[in-house]
């Protein structure tokens, strides 16, 4: 058991971890059947997925992805860079070493994802919300039967 | 069914467990996607840390590559909290009146014109606008630290949320209305595509920022290109703004964008 863990789980417990929240998400959003609580299980979801991704570009030992600023004759560096591009080898500033900060393509894609989470999130409540102005009710098996039932088109 | 559930939950989970084996190690900064693959050259990311600051000068990555790289991305992004606002709006908003109006002698729009309040109107006062003016620094300096118009927008939003949770809807809706917010959101989109399309007149493409540089007077076009990152991420954050108090307004009140809570 100590050797599977060493072995299998402690290299790769970011994965682990998302796994298991994203069954937990999975779950509720399969066997809950209120629909307020299948819109958690679809956040826990979500964050499963985020906890994924910005696990993925991080560095052992590197900073957060934002490069320290040119502190002093920033618009006379303007152009040493202009020309920098073309002679590689003859700089101002040293270039940031792609090792020492943690991926930023990550973060980048996951803030798209929180927003695209918050919008269908908003939506979704909105949704239950004239759900519930109709059926009196947010439980999914007692609003099929009253479809069912025909009591809704009346 | 709930044992159904637990089959499929388990099969999925076991899967994904068999596939991590192969995923990279934590912290690996050799992974495919920090490191970029074998005899292919460098990743993306790779590019990004080390080219960002010398095309656009600046500091913070993340922006730059939400902004400018990915300025497409970014902009469709901002489309779909509108389309969100716009979904709500059409699913929940009840235009016509249909209960009594609302005891207007009762009804005082300011902060703390009710008696009992006055310890949430002092609060309120004292605090949102702490929270609007660090809502504006995380904006404007969403490309020199951490922060954008998205993290700022949504600052912004809660503050006038909390504007209507301490009182009441109306006098949230009274300082920030239907009209207003509305207005703010699809200003926002347009100043997004508009330093897009400003970059099209110089004959350049579809958000190429670098194309702007005569209009903001810069030495180079890598200045240029951060200063219509700042402008970009104002046009996020407006619209950020706007919808995120409008969906709170929509869901609090039922769509009548009265009483709330």
């Amino acid at each position: 058991m100590r050797e599977f863990i060493e072995n299998f789980v402690q290299p790769h417990f970011n994965y682990w971890a998302y796994v298991i929240i994203m069954m937990i998400g999975l779950w509720a959003l399969i066997a809950k059947r209120n629909l307020i609580k299948k819109l958690i299980g679809m956040s826990i979801f979500q964050t499963a997925i985020i906890l994924f991704y910005v696990s993925l570009g991080v560095k052992d030992g590197a900073t957060i992805p934002i490069a320290p600023h040119h502190v002093a004759g920033d618009h006379a560096d303007a152009h040493d860079s202009e020309h920098a591009e073309s002679h590689d080898d003859h700089k101002a500033h040293p270039k940031p070493v792609a090792d020492d900060y943690s991926n930023p393509l990550p973060h980048v894609l996951m803030l798209t994802a929180i927003v695209v989470g918050v919008a269908t999130l908003g939506v979704a409540l909105a949704v239950s919300q004239s759900l519930f102005k109709d059926f009196g009710t947010l439980e999914e098996d007692e609003i099929l039967e009253q479809i069912k039932s025909g009591d809704y088109y009346d | 069914m709930k044992w159904l559930a637990l089959i499929a939950v388990i099969a999925t989970g076991s899967l994904l467990i068999y596939a991590v084996s192969d995923f990279p190690d934590w912290g690996s900064a050799s992974s495919p996607a920090n490191g970029g693959v074998e005899g292919a050259g460098r990743s993306v990311s790779q590019t990004f840390i080390e080219e960002t600051d010398t095309l656009t000068h600046v500091p913070n990555i993340v922006t730059a590559v939400l902004a400018d790289y990915r300025g497409y991305d970014t902009m469709f992004e901002t489309v779909v909290i509108l389309a969100a606002g716009m979904a709500i709006f059409a699913i929940l908003r009840v235009l016509r009146d249909t209960e009594k109006p609302v005891d207007q002698s009762k009804h005082d729009p300011s902060i703390d014109g009710d008696h009992q309040r006055i310890i949430i109107g002092t609060t309120c006062r004292l605090l949102i606008p702490v929270i609007q003016l660090f809502a504006l620094y995380v904006v404007a300096h969403g490309h020199h630290s951490p922060g954008g118009g998205f993290q700022g927008g949504v600052i912004l939003g809660a503050s006038f949320i909390l504007l209507g949770l301490a009182t009441d809807l109306e006098t949230a809706i009274a300082r920030f209305s239907e009209k207003q917010f509305i207005g703010l959101a699809c200003v926002g989109i347009f100043i997004y595509a508009g330093f897009g399309v400003l970059g099209q007149f110089y004959g350049r493409g579809f958000l190429d920022y670098g194309a702007l540089q005569p209009i903001f007077m810069t030495d180079g076009e890598p200045m240029a290109r951060s200063h219509a990152m700042l402008g970009v991420e104002v046009g996020v954050a407006f619209t950020v703004t706007a919808i995120m108090f409008a969906i709170y307004a929509n869901l609090a009140s039922k769509g009548e964008l009265k009483n709330g809570l």
